[in-house]
């Protein structure tokens, strides 16, 4: 026994549908009857992707003009479940928009957000969220009991797209009402940062640094590495901060959620904030000076060692094979 | 320009956190402190009125047991005063509540900017910055990387999955900024003493003209049905490095075969 009806926050990255939106479609399947997206932009640029992937409907605004993404699209979200065309639950990836969409949703509809999901499951005419806390250790079951639609935020990776082989989904107008001041804010230019070789969160091996390397030179050593593995590069919430590298590389709570096949932590401590972005990943290999450091408790293979006495090793022994 | 900047108090993240078994809450009978997070937002909003060489920073919390620990913490760093919402009926409050008590809280003051973090490091929903824009009517730029005012407008760069984007919002508006945004000062001796005797305005849910009934455990539109221990991942072997330790890492990627 499944909802009625969920609606699932579409996200899109250049020409293509983001990987979270395609990872909740998969989830909602299971859970609810009717699947339907609602997003910004243009809606038949997507359709045939989201139709795939079991979207029957795409509710979509249009060029917004510049305008956010959170209060254009909550506001006309909250219009059409004003209108009596809402769903049972919507279900928001935990990036910046969806974050932004959820929370002036919430207040519009007066209902709460259930964050940091991991998992759903439905509970009579209800749905109740998984969310681990303490890095990952303790699970939190919540359930929304406000009566009205629940409103969830899924983390990355935790549900596997898959196509449903749906047809092309149907794509229907969401009117943006007048926003009046909350309306203002507005983008002028969008800049995107290169990066080199397999994407971070999609990467078969991820290479991370943390405050252990000393300095911010010595993150040219993870690069190296991850260059030798043909992995992606990343780093602990502390390094960015220090401006070491740009935050997209961050891999923990506020950055990104990595579950490749292995990961290498180096000289980072494992901190709750890191380790929920990458304790899902399948084997982990830990290098730290502090033997005592949490980063071992979730480590196949840990070395209490001096990063900077084992990397430049490792770099060579994986260069010369 | 007036600018006020919510802060929380948390329990020092250094101490392992519980959950109250009765409750299902994080517990809150230790000493608070100011979370990191809010760092950035205080000394981004003295850094702001110093630029503009006029205008006041001004506080808001919301915290159990009129803690003021935290909020002392970010007066020394140089704010010039406070407001503290402590109230009983707020035991439970969720992010839609916290937002109600803290956009009621903010309003009194009539800010030309609101300053968040994006997060908080205890609870870390990320929901209630742009509820608190959604409540007083404002426009909002969340994950801030940079703030400037020029001329009545901030002017933003927001992260974004890709990069970051360049916003212009014209003021009064919420601006929520990202740790690393700017690099807090230490408070000096002399800001820790002067910190003493600023004015720290308690208020409780009805000084705010808050239906007691719309926040706490009554107002939160959600219930926690279950707590449990996690499925503990199986820890592996640990060796100490002893000059030989990279041949361990390589013989373990052969292994999986991923090279």
């Amino acid at each position: 026994m499944g909802l009625d009806k969920i609606w699932v926050f579409g996200e899109a990255n250049g020409d293509a549908v983001a990987t979270i939106t395609l990872e909740m479609l998969a989830k909602a399947r299971e859970i609810a009857d009717t699947v339907e997206v609602f997003m910004a932009g243009d809606g038949d640029d997507y359709a045939e992707e989201l139709g795939d992937h079991g979207a029957t409907t795409v509710y979509a605004t249009g060029d917004l003009d510049g305008a956010m993404q959170g209060v254009s699209v909550a506001s006309a979200v909250a219009a059409a479940v004003a209108d009596g065309n809402g769903p049972s639950a919507f279900m928001l990836g935990t990036s910046q928009d969806g974050r932004d969409v959820a929370a002036r949703l919430s207040v519009k509809l007066d209902a709460p957000v259930i964050t940091n999901v991991v998992d759903l499951e439905v509970d009579g005419d209800s749905l109740v969220g998984n969310e681990p806390i303490f890095g990952g250790t303790v699970d939190v079951k919540t359930k929304n009991t406000s009566g009205k639609p629940g409103i969830f935020l899924v983390r990355p990776k935790s549900f596997t797209a898959e196509s449903a082989g749906g047809a092309e989904a149907e794509v229907e107008d969401l009117d943006v009402p007048d926003l009046g001041a909350t309306g203002t804010a507005r983008v002028t230019a969008v800049f995107a940062e290169e990066s080199d070789g397999p994407k971070l969160d999609e990467a078969a091996i991820v290479v991370s640094g943390g405050r252990g390397l000393g300095e911010k030179d010595a993150y040219a050593m993870i690069e190296d590495l991850a260059k030798a593995v043909g992995g992606a590069a990343g780093a602990s919430r502390a390094i960015v901060d220090a401006g070491w590298v740009p935050y997209s590389y961050q891999v923990g709570q506020t950055g990104k959620v990595v579950k490749p096949m292995v990961y290498i932590a180096c000289g980072i401590s494992g901190a709750t904030q890191h380790l929920v972005g990458m304790k899902g990943s399948k084997n982990i290999i830990a290098i730290n000076k502090d033997a005592e450091a949490p980063i071992f408790a979730v480590a196949d293979l840990g070395i209490v060692g001096d990063v900077h006495k084992v990397l430049p090793k490792l770099i060579e022994a994986l260069k010369a094979q | 320009m007036k600018v006020v900047v919510c802060v929380k108090q948390i329990p020092d993240p250094a101490d392992p956190g519980a959950l109250d078994p009765e409750s299902k809450t994080l517990k809150r009978d230790q000493k608070l402190i100011l979370d990191e997070s809010d760092s950035y937002g205080v000394e981004m909003a003295l850094q702001l009125v110093d630029t503009a060489g006029e205008g006041s920073v001004h506080l808001v919390s919301m915290a159990p047991n009129n803690e003021v620990g935290g909020l002392r913490t970010a007066l020394a760093m140089g704010a010039e005063s406070a407001t503290l919402v402590s109230d009983d009926a707020l035991k439970g409050t969720d992010a839609l509540g916290t937002a109600k008590v803290l956009a009621a809280a903010i309003a009194r003051s009539e800010p030309d900017l609101v300053l968040t973090a994006t997060e908080s490091s205890d609870g870390y929903t990320g929901t209630v910055p742009e509820m608190v824009a959604e409540l007083l009517g404002l426009p909002s730029v969340t994950f801030a990387k940079s703030v400037a005012i020029d001329g009545g407008t901030a002017k933003v760069k927001r992260q974004t999955e890709a990069g970051y984007d360049d916003v212009e919002c014209p003021l009064p508006a919420l601006v929520s900024v990202t740790a690393g945004v700017v690099e807090p000062r230490y408070p000096s001796f002399k800001g820790i003493m002067a910190a003493k005797s600023k004015p720290v305005d308690e208020v409780t849910c009805s000084d705010l003209g808050i239906d007691a009934g719309s926040v706490g455990w009554a107002g939160s539109g959600q219930e926690i049905v279950s707590v449990e221990d996690a499925p503990a991942r199986e820890s592996g072997e640990v060796i100490e490095d002893e000059g030989d330790a990279h041949e361990r890492i390589v013989a373990f990627l052969d292994e999986l075969k991923v090279l």
